[in-house]
């Protein structure tokens, strides 16, 4: 128990040392790394409360991409027509834009929740290409297959045109996420969660509500897609039906898997390689698109767990390479 | 507003549905057989029209790109299955996965192949011609289209219901390890299953190049559409899938003309609610 104690400990310093490398060399490297940082941290906001639930209750998801996108329609919106949100009125904008992921999370649940194994994915997949529909066609409220675009960046004692200041706002938000669902996933509720991802029945008979703890779960990931998705809108410049189409959650889910799901941080590592290849390496070679989907196809075969699960791989790896040298040991031991 | 708008949204929405049928009968009899819901099944759709564009500039004739094409991409699913997904074993987000992974090197790999421009398959002359009925013009080709649904659903209805091939895919449907247990070798059903649905795909992407041509992104354009079907109907229902292919048909063309803003709303929201309520779909077996 105090090893598992140290060990946690361990890890949340390490997460935190390397986010402290990262607010210092990133501002210091080209204007195109602080863009492709900025992207993939804002983005795995959204990847993260993907993870609360494929990690750890155990639904996949096939329809994130639609919390960010009423978070970042939102956030465009209320900027473009009624000049909301450009001065220290933002911070409303990122409250409104949690508590309309929240809502729409609210109700989505309420469909989706009962469902379980493939039927999730599919009704969830539905869902989202309902948003998607909406945001494609509605023209009048969302710009249909333009989009919107944003003009400027909010201003507010700081100006977050600028693109290093953006960016420590960013991985700000990012690292208040990161410590919330963490704390979340580790308190008694996300204990529950994760004993609903091994076996539903066993809790349902401990006497749980496993329909009320994933609804929370689920309306905790919309809170969380919505906040992305305020911040994706600043970070990109423009919402368009692309940000909710049904290949944007299929990223999100990807991106979880690659890092490795139930471990939050793997979301992150999975955004920042994903988008890493598709914006890097697309400036240099042609073909990227074949790397991207081999990272797939080879996640998915030799590392189920994810790239996270590497470290607990070798250790076991090491530890039968142990166990048969000693066993040689024994069995060449004269008696 | 007049009768004659109605009959030709019908029309249109009877053979759009048509073709949704060639490309959603094929998924569903895959999620019925193996539940995997395969996320690569609008790319064998693109690639279908591609390859027939490619027969139709080497030969010049469509008649022979139509099977080619199908059975090539056949071809594809079968040895996707074989190679891929059987090794993979059942896990429903794996296999998702593993497919959408496809779906990527199948998009590049058009890409590289066949450039980024939009391209249309031409049909035969005979087929571009028009037909005068009660006042109504109706293009031969969506009479074709319609014709060909028809003939492959009666088809596979004869095959699945009549044959033993038939009997021993309708029992993996219902439950696969009993029907292991009597002696049917599932594999081998998943495997035939499969390509048949790549199959089907890829011939409704010829047929379907005609009038929604050919172009980069049409995959994922296709894929919710064959999954609205799938599930409006029942997954691995036959005629679920036919029905439901004639009602998304029907819902699309009426969604886009009457309220063209919220046209896909009201295309995926029924389907939403359908699955909330009856998971398996209108048509699908317990």
């Amino acid at each position: 128990m105090s090893r598992q104690m140290s060990s946690a400990r361990v890890n949340v310093l390490l997460v935190v040392v390397a986010l402290a490398i990262v607010a210092i060399i990133v501002p210091h490297s080209n204007s195109f790394v602080i863009l492709l940082a900025t992207r993939a941290l804002a983005f795995s906001i959204l990847v993260m409360s993907l993870d609360i639930l494929l990690g750890y209750t155990g639904l996949a998801s096939l329809g994130q991409a639609a919390y960010l996108g009423v978070g970042a329609y939102l956030t465009a919106i209320l900027a473009t027509r009624y000049q909301i949100g450009l001065g220290w009125d933002f911070w409303a904008v990122v409250v409104l834009g949690m508590l309309l992921g929240a809502a729409l999370a609210a109700f989505f649940g309420l469909l989706a929740i009962r469902a379980t194994g493939v039927y999730f994915l599919m009704i969830t997949l539905a869902l989202g290409q309902c948003v998607w529909g909406l945001a494609y066609r509605w023209n009048s409220l969302t710009g249909g297959d333009n989009g919107i675009n944003l003009r400027s960046r909010p201003k507010f004692g700081i100006d977050l045109a600028d693109e290093v200041t953006f960016f420590y706002l960013v991985l700000a938000c990012f690292a208040v996420s990161l410590a919330m669902m963490y704390t979340l996933v580790r308190s008694p509720f996300g204990r529950s969660l994760t004993g609903i991802r091994e076996r539903e029945l066993r809790m349902q008979i401990l006497g749980y509500n496993t329909w009320l703890h994933k609804y929370i779960a689920f309306i905790i990931a919309g809170a969380f897609g919505g906040l992305s998705g305020v911040l994706w809108a600043h970070t990109a410049g423009i919402v368009s039906p692309e940000n909710v189409v049904l290949t944007t959650s299929v990223d999100a889910l990807l991106m979880a898997v690659l890092g490795g799901a139930g471990t939050l941080i793997g979301g992150v590592i999975g955004a920042i390689i994903v988008f890493g290849l598709r914006e890097y390496l697309s400036t240099l070679v042609p073909w990227w698109q074949y790397v991207l989907g081999a990272v797939y196809v080879l996640t998915i075969f030799y590392l189920p767990t994810g790239l996270m699960g590497i470290p607990e791989r070798i250790r076991q790896w090491r530890a039968t390479g142990a166990s048969k040298d000693r066993a040689k040991e024994l069995a060449s031991a004269p008696t | 507003m007049n009768t004659q708008f109605w009959l030709i949204q019908a029309f249109n929405g009877i053979s759009y549905g048509a073709l949704l049928f060639l490309v959603g009968a094929g998924l569903s009899l895959i999620f019925g057989v193996m539940r995997i819901v395969n996320l690569a099944h609008g790319s064998y759709f693109l690639l279908g029209g591609y390859v027939a564009l490619t027969v139709i500039w080497t030969t010049g004739s469509w008649l022979l790109a139509l099977p080619l094409a199908a059975l090539s991409i056949g071809i594809v699913g079968l040895l996707m299955e074989r190679i891929f997904l059987r090794p993979l074993g059942f896990d429903p987000l794996r296999q998702v996965l593993l497919t959408v992974g496809f779906a990527f090197l199948f998009q590049q790999a058009a890409l590289d192949l066949w450039s980024g421009n939009n391209f249309d398959i031409t049909p035969p002359e005979q087929l571009t011609k028009s037909i005068v009925v009660g006042g109504l013009y109706l293009p031969l080709y969506r009479i074709f289209m319609i014709g060909t649904a028809l003939a492959i659903g009666i088809a596979l209805w004869l095959i699945m219901e009549k044959t033993k091939m038939g009997a021993a895919v309708r029992a993996t449907v219902d439950d696969a390890q009993m029907a292991r247990g009597c002696g049917i070798d599932t594999s081998r059903i998943s495997m035939l299953i499969f390509s048949l649905g790549a199959f089907l795909a890829a011939l409704g992407g010829v047929i379907g190049g005609a009038f929604l041509g050919i172009y980069p992104g049409l995959d994922f354009e296709m894929l919710p559409l064959a999954f609205a079907v799938v599930i409006i109907g029942g997954m691995g229902s036959l005629g679920g899938a036919a029905i439901g292919a004639l009602l998304v048909g029907l819902a699309d063309n009426f969604g886009k003309a009457l309220f063209p803003e919220i046209s896909y709303f009201t295309l995926y929201a029924p389907m939403a609610l359908i699955l909330a309520v009856k998971p398996t779909g209108l048509f699908g077996r317990e």
